[in-house]
């Protein structure tokens, strides 16, 4: 069955699932066609078509500039930078951030040849320079060693800037990931940041 | 062993003193080497484990080892205990025969399920390998744990095997994860440091050779050195408070095992001896970079704690521990490993399992003896294996005997 074995191999390629799970997820679909397969085909294709990457902050969202950017209700002065989209959507749910975010794309790693061009920092300078009203910028990478590497180094491509560089306070632990971790210490690291 | 319903709950130690070293009081292994199914339930005494060459014996003991974090005391890559099933049937008893032929030929994933008793109560611990990945995976009291650092909040292992019979004779880092792995029982954030500066180095080592030392954008490298400089030092610090606190420990001999001097050796140490903390890093930080166009043709760095050796000396003959003799070299460390306990068990009120593979075999018999008596009186939970149950009776009566054959585990409590 050429469908369902495609089916499956593009399932394994979702974080989290391998071939075994693929196999169980494409079985419960084809159980559960018209109640769940048919929607989830539909929802799919629709995302596909609407959802579009913020060109100023890389947030994920139906309009570029998105929802975020152009609330007028938030903070211009305060940027947030944060390795990935699922980072700024855990600190979303954590609700104590007025300000605005910037979505890197990940972290430096030459062991997995990614470099500095291969994120948004030069996106992130140009956000600060000029006549900019942004005064400050909260780094939540994650703590783990590349999540530290890389807020090392953005915080010297800032030194110039004259921005004030702060990082999310203790209360993450060691080797933690913003994904894991409850809102409830979320919150209170990003109050508790501290200046670099 | 039923033994387990006597003092499991809270019946260990409450009335003794208030040290309480780590027991599994339960441990059940799947498709984990020669084992499809097997376990034991130990009482949190000592262990003792015979059976004929090849049984599973210290498969048994590698898997305790790996309810502590890292690799287990063979090292190995995280599949490689997956009960491989047997090449051809007649050499294999009829248990190895199923699950062969599961799904495309792949191999199941090992897992070992363990409840470990402690000062702090039990904790029911959970390994294996991700069935989906190449990685381990760890639950805790059934919540994954994030990483298998987390082990070490639970429980220390320790271990003595054949292989570390060399261990002052071959390379420094051997040396080091021994040390490294005494540190956990004190420190359990230690684990997550050295897994840290050793990312950060590599990190560091494979920008130096794709950009070189000049291409590579040098805040990039910077970044990367500050990780190494940060949690370096303070890996060599713990070691040195470490080292310094077994030397003191080892002045003495216990009975016939002798008493050792413990030291490090290594720039950073000198350092650390020399000055502070802080200008340790500093200093650290500038060799680092001035070592940039070396590190980029040799590779590694030329620099810091993964360059630092663990010193052992034989106090009474004044001699280097790799110029002792086979004999000589097993005591001392005995003596450093059982010194380790007593400290662990002073300072934090708890101890380390003690993993001792074919230790008792090649010991004469009053040392045997004395280690026994050692073990007891710390009150350890210390696994031994041998071939033989004869050579365990300065045990008996005093611990758990479980008899390993044809990867089948049963209480042995019979005495012969
Ligand atoms: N991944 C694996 N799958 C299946 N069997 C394995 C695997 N790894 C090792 N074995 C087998 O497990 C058996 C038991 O090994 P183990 O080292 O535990 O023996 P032992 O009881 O300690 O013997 P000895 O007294 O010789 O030290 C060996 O025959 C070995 O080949
Ligand atoms: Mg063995
Ligand atoms: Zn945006």
């Amino acid at each position: 069955m050429q469908e369902i074995d495609r089916l499956i191999q593009l399932l394994a390629r979702l974080p989290g699932l391998g071939p075994r799970s693929a196999r169980r997820a494409a079985l419960d679909l084809v159980r559960k066609r018209e109640s769940l397969m048919r929607p989830l085909a539909t929802a799919l294709a629709e995302a596909a078509d609407a959802i579009r990457t913020c060109s100023t902050c890389g947030n994920l969202d139906t309009a570029d500039p998105c929802h975020i950017c152009t609330d007028e209700r938030r903070d211009p002065t305060l940027i947030c930078v944060v390795e990935q989209v699922g980072d700024l959507w855990a600190l979303e749910r954590a609700a104590g951030f007025k300000g605005r975010y910037h979505v890197l794309g990940g972290v430096l790693s030459a062991l997995d040849g990614v470099g500095p061009e291969d994120l948004t920092i030069a996106q992130l300078l140009a956000r600060v320079g000029g006549d900019s009203p942004v005064t400050e910028i909260i780094l939540a990478t994650n703590l783990t060693v590349d999540g530290q590497t890389t807020a090392h180094y953005i915080t010297e491509r800032l030194a110039e800037s004259g921005v004030r560089v702060t990082r999310l306070a203790h209360g993450v632990p060691v080797g933690g990931e913003l994904d894991y971790l409850d809102d409830g210490t979320l919150s209170a690291a990003l109050k508790a940041r501290q200046a670099l | 062993m039923t033994a387990l319903a006597n003092n499991s709950e809270g019946g260990v130690g409450s009335h003794r003193a208030a040290i309480v070293p780590a027991a599994v009081t339960r441990l059940r292994l799947t498709d984990f080497r020669n084992y499809t199914a097997a376990g034991l339930e130990p009482s949190g005494r000592p262990v003792v484990l015979t059976g004929p060459n090849g049984a599973g014996k210290t498969n048994l003991l590698e898997a305790v080892s790996l309810l502590a974090p890292g690799r287990g005391l063979r090292g190995v890559q995280v599949s490689e205990p997956d009960r491989r099933p047997a090449a051809s049937a007649e050499t294999r008893t009829a248990s190895d025969v199923d699950g062969g032929g599961s799904e495309h030929g792949a191999r199941k994933p090992w897992a070992i399920a363990a409840r470990v008793a402690g000062p702090a109560g039990t904790v029911d611990i959970g390994t294996g390998r991700d069935p989906e990945a190449e990685r381990r995976l760890v639950r805790v009291d059934g919540h994954p744990a994030r990483n298998q650092q987390a082990l070490a909040e639970h429980v220390a292992v320790v271990w003595l095997t054949p292989q570390m019979d060399r261990l002052f004779l071959d390379g420094g880092g051997a040396r080091r994860r021994f040390l490294d792995r005494l540190i956990l029982g004190f420190d359990p954030a230690h684990a997550g440091r050295v897994g840290a500066y050793e990312q950060a180095m590599r990190q560091r080592a494979r920008l130096l050779k794709e950009r070189g030392p000049g291409g590579a954008d040098a805040r990039w490298l910077d970044a990367l050195e500050v990780q190494m400089v940060e949690r370096g030092v303070a890996i060599a610090a713990a070691r040195r408070d470490m080292a310094d606190r077994l030397d003191r420990a080892c002045r003495q001999a216990e009975g016939p095992f002798p008493a050792a001097r413990v030291g490090l050796a290594g720039d950073l140490d000198d350092w650390l001896d020399g000055g502070s903390a802080l200008a340790a890093e500093e200093r650290f930080q500038e060799r680092l970079r001035a070592a940039r166009p070396r590190d980029a043709e040799a590779g590694g760095a030329g620099v810091g704690p993964h360059r630092s050796d663990l010193m052992v000396r034989h106090a009474a003959k004044g001699l280097p521990a790799d110029q002792c003799s086979t004999g000589e070299q097993k005591a001392l460390l005995i003596a450093i490993v059982l010194a380790h306990a007593r400290l662990s068990g002073a300072e934090t009120g708890t101890g380390p399992i003690l993993l001792l593979d074919e230790v008792a075999a090649h010991l004469d018999g009053e040392r045997r003896g004395a280690l026994y008596r050692r073990l007891l009186d710390l009150g350890l939970q210390a696994w031994v294996t041998g071939t033989d149950r004869a050579i365990f009776e300065g045990l008996e009566g005093r611990a758990d005997f479980f008899r390993v054959e044809a990867a089948a585990i049963r209480p042995d409590a019979a005495a012969r």
